[in-house]
């Protein structure tokens, strides 16, 4: 498998997702590129209305390939304040820039603490074996 | 296992998954490329997984009459059927294509998943028969190259009549200096063949055959996109659409079974007797980009109706097509029924099989 790309400024999650603080209280949400390699081309993406409160661990979308389908879950506790509606349009997106154009939602956390409870580069590249 | 390619695929990149314990290229760049490249060009894929079995001597032809359901001392030489083995219930225990290589010479080739079952059965029903099984599934290779250019692409690199070798019709030659088993078969929906070949052939004959596409718009694919071009054909897969407890005749294979065939076969009984079936295989095709996927339940209004058996964003038509198993009643193409897609209900259509013929 080719190299997965695993940028060091990023949090993660164990379900593949990266965080990415963009102001205070405010992260950016995508999935990881081993997500997207595993996945394999993305046909369709389901993103939450922004206004949507959610819990770290709740379903709030999904991911689907030619192959199969993700749910994507809330990584921290909070309210959803913009979804990407180009990846929605445009699902390639995710597959050719899964950490930048290929971004999914953005997150006002709850408790911005909470972010630091996440993976780091290391431990998420230990999880994943690459 | 390994293939013998499997050096080849990791030096083109490829993404691996297991397979029946077999360690296969799921994709090499992009499923939806590679499933685009064998409508529109070609691709090439290694099937080695596959399993291979001879049947020779001078009762081969009688013992695959008794041991599949159809009638295979019917096949000319040179030309190949699909065909099943069946279970004593009637049931499937795989599907199969016969190659017809001589009068008393056979090639049958069996899923990788059933590959060692079928071989096993064959030994087991061709007892009392003047022939002997062979099965060479671990010394065989099989490559495929599947488009509507491999045609152009195999015929530079093959002194093969092609314009002779007709669909479901195989010929022995040579390819690069290898000798092959060059078929015309495939499970894409396109024009295509498959090359019998030895293992340590393999890897030869695959670059004769990447070098001769340079051109002609070939490229390597993986199992991904050949489960959904063969899905887009409306061709069953073994596990999904059939299984040892399923009937062929509810799979629209009656025409596999061939009871107007002399003497006995392996479930024949069973499946004379076999009541019509209760539910059909079908197409169904829906709107959108939420594809319903193996497993998920069919509704006919509020009343569970079926299950699907395979399903996926078509990339070929842009929406969603599936297979599923539903009763008589709600089989007839143009009876909407709706798909849960987990936990919300989609309308899906009933069509006729395949979705995707080729021109």
């Amino acid at each position: 498998m080719a190299a997965q790309s695993t940028p060091e400024e990023l949090r993660y999650t164990e379900d593949h997702e990266w965080v990415a603080e963009r102001s205070e209280g405010v992260v950016r949400v995508g999935i990881t590129e081993y997500a997207q390699d595993q996945l394999g081309d993305v046909v369709f993406v389901d993103l939450p209305e922004p206004g949507t409160e959610v819990a770290a661990g709740d379903t709030f979308g999904e991911v689907e390939s030619t192959k199969s389908v993700s749910e994507i879950y809330a990584p921290l506790d909070g309210e959803i304040i913009a979804a990407n509606d180009a990846v929605t349009a445009t699902p390639e997106l995710i597959n050719g820039d899964p950490y930048g154009e290929g971004w999914l939602v953005e997150l006002r956390v709850a408790d911005p603490d909470t972010l630091e409870g996440l993976l780091d580069a290391e431990a998420y590249q230990r999880l994943t074996g690459s | 296992m390994k293939t013998p390619l499997h050096d080849v695929h990791s030096g083109l990149g490829a993404s691996f998954t297991d397979f029946a314990g077999w360690d296969m290229p799921v994709r090499y760049s992009s499923d939806l490329a590679e499933h685009r490249a064998v409508r529109e060009a070609s691709g090439l894929f290694d099937l080695s997984h596959m399993g291979e079995i001879e049947l020779t001597g001078p009762q081969a032809a009688d013992a695959l009459d008794y041991a599949l359901s159809g009638k295979l001392s019917a096949v000319a030489v040179g030309r190949a059927r699909y065909s099943m083995m069946c279970n004593e219930r009637g049931g499937v225990v795989d599907d199969l294509v016969v190659y017809r290589l001589g009068e008393e010479r056979y090639l049958v080739v069996a899923n990788a998943g059933n590959a060692a079952e079928v071989s096993a059965e064959l030994v087991r029903r061709a007892e009392g028969f003047d022939t002997i099984v062979d099965d060479r599934s671990a010394e065989t290779a099989l490559i495929a190259v599947q488009g509507p250019t491999s045609a152009a692409i195999v015929g530079a690199v093959s002194d093969a009549d092609l314009a002779a070798l007709k669909y479901f019709a195989s010929v022995p030659t040579t390819v690069g200096g290898r000798e092959v088993l060059l078929a015309r078969t495939g499970y894409t929906g396109e024009d295509g063949f498959e090359l019998f070949v030895a293992n340590a052939d393999a890897a030869a004959v695959w670059q004769v055959l990447t070098e001769a596409g340079e051109g002609h718009g070939l490229v390597p694919c993986g199992l991904a996109c050949r489960d959904t071009l063969r899905l887009e054909a409306g061709m069953p897969l073994y596990g999904n659409e059939l299984s040892a407890d399923g009937s062929p005749f509810a799979a629209n294979l009656g025409r596999v079974v061939r009871f107007d065939k002399e003497g006995d076969f392996v479930g024949r009984a069973a499946l004379e007797n076999q009541p019509e079936p209760e539910t059909v295989l079908v197409g169904l095709t829906g709107g959108g980009r939420r594809a319903p996927r193996h497993g998920y339940r069919v509704l006919q209004g509020d009343d569970e109706v079926g299950e699907i058996t395979s399903g996926a964003l078509s990339p070929t038509l842009g929406h969603p097509i599936a297979m599923a198993y539903v009763p008589v009643r709600c089989s007839e193409p143009g009876t909407t029924l709706s798909a849960d897609i987990r936990g919300r209900l989609e309308p899906v259509e009933v069509v006729a099989l395949p979705f995707y013929q080729r021109r």
